[in-house]
């Protein structure tokens, strides 16, 4: 049997959105494959009562390996722990979030189980009982469709992409024993950013650019920001991260994030090509450009040519009437 | 100490991507090789340990075809001592080219190899983790900004919802994201000098690829969109139709 496993990540012992979106993903892939996906969640002790959803959103399996020394994330503890599981079980295809963690932490584990690795791919398929990715290139310019002659099948999947739902039949929650390497990486500190939802895995993104004329209007963005509450995050345009407006953590584009919310806001972006590829796979783009002829107008769903200082509070203001409707 | 700097050659990210006839390449007719400027970061970065004397030498070293002696050069001229091209060209399977690299590095002398957090032409972002989980050797990604520390190397993370700060032993790999290593511009006399450094070319280990690009696509182009007006008055209608027709508020 073809099981799939779906690694699924959590922080300071609660799910990540794409955790579920990752057993989603392995879910579909299992099907195909006719196999059953079990998911694998590690962190700290008292994980098991946060994790048992994963089992309503498609996992067979839910194993939940807790230990001391994954109560943080160390890369080699996880890759480790990931790489152990992943031999033990003989699993056909093994499935990471494209998060920052997995990012880091997919690249590991396909070293020590010396596999190819198609990190933030946003198309999985079967052909001919074999799984195949899709992968953007170049920032999104282009979509790359590869295939791997190794076993396990080794993919990050981009957050934002694949749907997940709840499942009709619920797996069962099991204690996992972890295989614990040795933590070269110590860890001293984290300083959280303020807004917290990161641009990358954002369901909304308000971005500004040069338009925006200077750092101190962002507020106008913040308000924005608040207005659609949670979820959203803030972008900006290389323009504006280059001349030192706004962090690189927020920069969208083939230099920065290449991001996928369900709604864009492009707000005084002109739509250079690198920032294009790196939003252009958005579900809706929304542009406020006071130029007519701007290219980010050409990828937009919606348009209104106007002062963004104008028109971005209004939308707010509207915006903020909705949710009070 | 040495520094190792990974770099590879990629189209300039002003490109219109075009694919060949072959379709599971890009058509290079007109498009213009950089640095991929992540890779320039980590150049940076090491130069500028070199500088406050936290590095002996610093090598930028490619795996590339012919072409890539350009990059290399460039590399020389931004003040790189020695740069290396492995004659090869890294392809699809990231791990297969993680193999060439790291069969080059486990003899080499270098207490520190840092990489671009990504190359921005195929974005798999896996190289630095996986040479350094082949070569044994602690790896931190995604750095912002690092500093030596007697025999650790402690660095600033850009992570999801903010910075992790962590320290590793030496030797070990880096990788680098935009974030304090803005590249300087190769002065004349630093291109006039790269002209006649010499530049390095080996043989590269031989390793199978396993991941294949089995075809390479343009994304659909998005359907005309529509501009609903001028000034504050289009927003009622924005926000209708952004929760009536797309459904997303």
């Amino acid at each position: 049997m073809s099981k799939v496993l779906a690694v699924a990540e959590q922080k300071d012992g609660a799910l990540r959105g794409a955790a579920l979106e990752v057993v989603a993903a392995a879910a579909d892939l299992a099907a195909g494959l006719g196999g059953e996906v079990h998911a694998l969640s590690l962190g700290g002790p008292g994980l098991q009562g946060a994790v048992g959803e994963l089992a309503q959103f498609g996992a067979a399996r839910v194993l939940v390996g807790e230990h001391d020394a994954l109560a943080r994330y160390l890369p080699e503890n996880y890759a480790t722990a990931v790489a152990a599981a992943a031999r033990e079980g003989g699993y056909a295809a093994v499935l990471f979030a494209a998060t920052s963690q997995g990012k880091d932490l997919a690249p590991r584990v396909a070293a020590l189980l010396d596999v190819p690795l198609a990190t933030d791919v946003t198309a999985l398929e079967v052909e001919d009982g074999a799984p195949l990715a899709v992968r953007p290139v170049f920032a999104g310019k282009a979509f790359a469709r590869v295939r791997s002659s190794a076993s396990p099948f080794l993919a990050s999947i981009r957050p934002n992409v694949f749907q997940c739902q709840e499942r009709e039949a619920a797996g069962v929650v099991e204690t996992f024993t972890p295989t614990i390497g040795e933590a070269r990486t110590r860890f001293r500190e984290f300083r959280a950013v303020e807004g917290t939802v990161d641009v990358g895995e954002a369901t909304v993104v308000v971005s500004g650019g040069r338009g925006m004329k200077d750092p101190a209007q962002w507020s106008v963005l913040e308000e924005l920001r608040d207005a659609v509450g949670t979820g959203c995050a803030l972008g900006a345009s290389r323009a504006v991260v280059d001349a030192g407006w706004r962090p690189h953590g927020e920069q969208v584009g083939q230099t920065g994030k290449t991001v996928s919310p369900k709604l864009y806001f492009a707000l005084g972006i002109s739509g250079a090509i690198q920032h294009l590829a790196g939003m252009r796979t958005s579900g809706t783009i929304v542009a406020v450009n006071k130029d007519p002829d701007a290219p980010i107008f050409k990828v937009a769903d919606y348009g209104i040519v106007g002062d963004l200082f104008e028109v971005v509070p209004r939308l707010a203001q509207e915006i903020r009437a909705l949710g009070r409707g | 100490m040495n520094v190792i700097v990974c770099i590879k050659r990629v189209p300039d990210t002003e490109t219109r991507i075009r694919v060949a006839a072959s379709g599971t390449a890009i058509d290079p007719a007109g498009v213009k090789y950089i640095v991929s400027p992540y890779d320039e970061f980590a150049l940076e970065a090491a130069l500028r340990l070199k500088e406050s004397g936290g590095a002996a030498e610093v090598t930028a070293m490619t795996l590339g075809d012919p072409a890539a002696a350009e990059q290399l050069r460039s590399a020389l001229a931004m003040g790189a001592d020695r740069v290396v091209r492995l004659e090869g060209e890294p392809g699809p399977d990231g791990l297969a080219t993680a193999r060439v690299l790291a069969a080059e590095l486990a003899s080499a002398d270098a207490g520190l190899v840092l990489f671009g957090v990504k190359a921005v032409d195929d974005d798999q972002q896996q190289i630095g983790p996986m040479v350094a989980t082949l070569l044994d050797r602690p790896c931190v990604t995604a750095v912002a900004e690092f500093a030596l520390e007697g025999d650790r190397v402690v660095c600033h993370r850009e992570v999801d919802g903010g910075i992790e700060i962590v320290d590793v032993p030496l030797p070990a790999v880096v990788t680098i994201t935009k974030g304090s290593y803005e590249p300087r511009y190769a002065s004349l006399k630093g291109i006039m000098a790269a002209k006649k450094k010499p530049l390095e070319e080996k043989p590269a280990a031989s390793v199978p690829a396993r991941l294949e690009l089995l075809r390479l696509e343009l994304p659909p182009e998005r359907p005309a969109g529509r501009i609903l007006g001028e000034g504050p008055d289009a927003v009622p209608e924005l926000v209708r139709l952004l929760r009536e027709e797309a459904k997303v508020l």
